[in-house]
């Protein structure tokens, strides 16, 4: 029986989140005691060796990340926990379950960087995780136990851009959430000018076990090119909608069917979106591949947050994507033309189709708006939001065809 | 040196330089609509994107620096066929009326459809968002509906004026420029210095004083002058038609316009109608029995020469007083004060600029 590999849960549902010493107890914040004995150069090519990617879906070498970061008096940690991809729920799980990981990942990175102030930016619709978090900061204030770094929580008003890091920035900053233009990189350039280093929530969580456990340990764990464990969290026509931790050389067959528990009312699966609301449309006859980011970018598929969402046999797939592409329309920020008139137009030709007025001319329309889009766009909200209609009309064009309007 | 290849031709240039930078040094042109050099870089408009070898995504040259082998095509199929595509939707949001439009003839937008071929647009089919012309104010005209949303107007007005009137509000496709609470500009902190006007790409913001009177292509001539309005000195450039003033625009090249560089205030700007007026003194006027009669500049002068002898010799120097003003120049002024102190006598010389 294929089992689960938790890592950055390895404390969820065993202590109590709300109190610190549960945490102290099950060995927490050594790691950090430890980071602290080593010189910050060392920490960093340790999490380089340990080849921990960036698991908010760009898939960057987290130590590599760290390593560009200039010398400069002031520079900072930021936390994202935005988390605004429906269908997406771990990070939320994480800090839930065990607040105190992040906060010491975030400290590990702090030292390693030389910084000793951090941010967590947290989703605007997860104000009770605000509190979580504050009352977990306090304890770990009151225990010293994070020392001369020092942590605030800030929150998003909900607009799905500001997962991006640099319209994060914005945002913190207190100004409208727009991406920047890259580069400057927030490493170089980041909050206020300095250099920032803004990491998802788990791959901050992922450090604590790699400064105890080693990169050699970790990097051995799943994949070769994407090592360690992923958080995903199941939704759709599955029967078991979790959160479940999984090395990342489990396939997306053993996903749906072994921790899933299959399709919903005994249905067959139709297809499975990975990553988000931009994640690729997987069908079902290409599910044996393993989830890590570099086998899913070659497939041309996409690993994204790792949400999972699975449609069954009855789904009207012409009918969720254009869904997906009120979604975008809704969300574009409107700083870059391509996205802020391509997402608008998107939704309205899905529309079109969804209703059975459009004609083949539409579907080339269609094509063309997301080869645009997908090239030309300022951040990834652009690039990334023609993926469902690409790969939709690349695996289930027959779904499209069949809701033309034949005259 | 960076030494980089466009177009197949090997180029250097200093590092730090940008990729549209190193196009307008070589004399490739690069189509831009958000970009200008007198603001911050936005990198938006993406009309300026190129393909750079080995790069999976579409490059903006106006925020990518040139690195040490960067091979750059800039009209590659893929650039061309985004950049159509870019115009096309954004005329599917501008209302086209080419034909009343104060910037007809000098139009990004317009040129660029031309350049790239673009007769219209394939995505105009569900319409586009409507907003009225209803802000009253006598000097700025503001169509959002022919809006391409670059955003200069927001930066001029935060840059070069500091006033920060306008910014972008709302989201996607129904964002849009306005001042707080989407009001009138008179309600706003605007200054009505109609640097937005100047920096605009196409036809959404223009001038209500020139409104349909000639339209840039119209124009005979462009006379550089100094404002009058104040001792700042700032350059402007009248607009002629038919050897009238039609409107003023800004010279923005330093060396013609080094005070100013193009920015203008209220009145500099659209402060110039009265130039045309039939009522305009163009002789000198001296009131007899209380009715004003035109008198030449030699009477004249003589006439005021003889009451300001009569006044000092009668009462002395000091029941004479001489209040200049800001609307003269330096020169002028250090010639008032020089005629208050030398041939008056008294020191009573005072200035509008010191209130």
């Amino acid at each position: 029986m294929i089992k689960e590999m938790r890592i950055v849960l390895r404390n969820a549902d065993k202590i109590d989140p709300q109190n610190i010493s549960d945490y102290i107890a099950a060995g927490g914040y050594k790691a950090l005691e430890k980071a602290r004995n080593m010189k910050p150069e060392d920490i960093i090519s340790e999490v380089k060796k340990s080849n921990l990617r960036g698991r908010g879906g760009a898939g960057f070498n987290a130590g590599l990340k760290w390593s560009f970061v200039p010398q400069s008096e002031t520079k900072y940690v930021v936390c994202n926990l935005d988390e605004g991809e429906p269908g997406t729920y771990k990070d939320r799980t994480i800090v839930e379950k065990d607040p105190h990981t992040l906060l010491e990942g975030m400290a590990i990175c702090g030292h390693a960087i030389g910084s000793n102030k951090g941010f967590i930016y947290c989703r605007g619709e997860y104000p009770y995780i605000v509190e979580h978090l504050n009352h977990a900061i306090a304890q770990a204030k009151e225990e010293g136990v994070l020392g001369e770094f020092d942590i605030e929580v800030r929150m998003g008003g909900g607009a799905y851009v500001c997962g991006e890091e640099t319209a994060l920035i914005e945002s913190i900053e207190g100004h409208r959430g727009e991406p920047r233009f890259k580069p400057p990189f927030p490493g170089v350039e980041g909050l206020w000018q300095k250099p920032t280093v803004v990491n998802n929530v788990e791959t901050l969580a992922n450090l604590p076990e790699i400064i105890t456990r080693g990169a050699e340990w970790y990097s051995s764990i799943g994949s070769s090119t994407y090592p360690g464990t992923k958080v995903l969290t199941l939704s759709g026509d599955i029967v078991n909608k979790i959160c479940i931790e999984v090395p990342t050389d489990t396939t997306i067959r053993e996903v749906i069917y072994e921790f899933g528990g299959g399709i919903r009312g005994g249905k067959k699966l139709k297809a499975v979106q990975i990553g988000g609301t931009s994640g690729a449309f997987i069908p079902a006859s290409m599910i044996d591949i393993p989830i890590d980011f570099d086998s899913m970018r070659n497939a041309g598929f996409t690993l994204g947050t790792g949400a999972v969402f699975v449609m069954d046999e009855t789904r009207d797939i012409v009918d969720v994507v254009t869904r997906i592409a009120k979604f975008f329309e809704h969300e574009s920020c409107g700083k870059c033309n391509p996205c802020r008139e391509g997402t608008f137009r998107c939704y309205e030709i899905m529309k079109k189709i969804n209703q059975g007025r459009a004609s083949s001319d539409d579907l080339e329309k269609l094509q063309l708006l997301g080869r645009v889009m997908s090239k030309a766009c300022l951040c990834g909200l652009g690039q990334a939001a023609p993926g469902p209609i690409l790969t939709t009309l690349q695996h289930f064009r027959h779904e499209y065809e069949r809701k033309l309007f034949l005259s | 040196m960076v030494t980089l290849t466009i177009n197949g031709r090997e180029i250097q240039v200093p590092p730090g330089t940008t990729i549209l930078e190193a196009c307008k040094m070589n004399g490739i042109e690069i189509p831009t609509l958000c970009h200008d050099e007198d603001l911050r870089l936005a990198g938006s408009c993406r009309m300026c994107i190129v393909e750079a070898k080995g790069r999976p995504l579409l490059v903006a040259s106006c925020v990518t620096p040139a690195e040490q082998g960067m091979e750059i095509e800039t009209e590659s199929p893929a650039v061309v066929e985004a950049r159509k595509v870019i115009l096309e939707l954004l005329l599917a949001r501008h209302k086209l009326e080419c034909h009343t439009c104060e910037k007809n003839g000098d139009c990004r937008l317009q040129d660029y459809c031309y350049k790239y071929g673009v007769k219209d647009s394939r995505f105009a089919e569900g319409g586009s968002p409507k907003y009225p012309i209803t802000d009253p104010n006598p000097f700025i005209e503001r169509d959002y509906e022919k809006c391409i949303m670059c955003t200069r107007c927001v930066r001029a007005c935060e840059e070069i004026t500091v006033a920060r009137a306008i910014n972008v509000q709302g989201r996607g496709h129904n964002a849009k420029i306005a001042t707080v609470f989407d009001g009138n500009l008179a309600d706003s902190p605007c200054v009505f210095c109609g640097q937005c006007v100047m920096v605009c790409p196409v036809g959404a913001l223009s001038s209500k004083v020139s409104a349909g009177i000639g339209r840039p292509s119209d124009i005979d001539k462009r006379v550089l002058t100094t404002c009058t309005y104040c001792g700042t000195g700032c350059t402007l450039e009248l607009n002629v038609k038919n050897n009238r003033v039609v409107g003023v625009s800004s010279n923005r090249d330093e060396e013609w316009s080094p005070v100013n560089k193009g920015a203008l205030c209220v009145k500099g700007r659209f402060g110039w109608d009265f130039v045309n007026s039939p009522e305009r003194l163009t002789a000198p006027l001296i009131k007899d029995n209380g009715e004003f009669r035109e008198a030449s500049w030699d009477e004249a002068l003589d006439y005021i020469a003889e009451k300001l002898a009569n006044i000092k010799t009668a009462y002395g120097p000091d029941a004479f007083a001489f209040f200049s003003s800001a609307r003269a120049t330096n020169e002028e002024n250090y010639l008032a004060q020089k005629f208050t102190r030398a041939v008056m006598g008294t020191n009573n010389i005072d200035h509008c600029a010191r209130l």
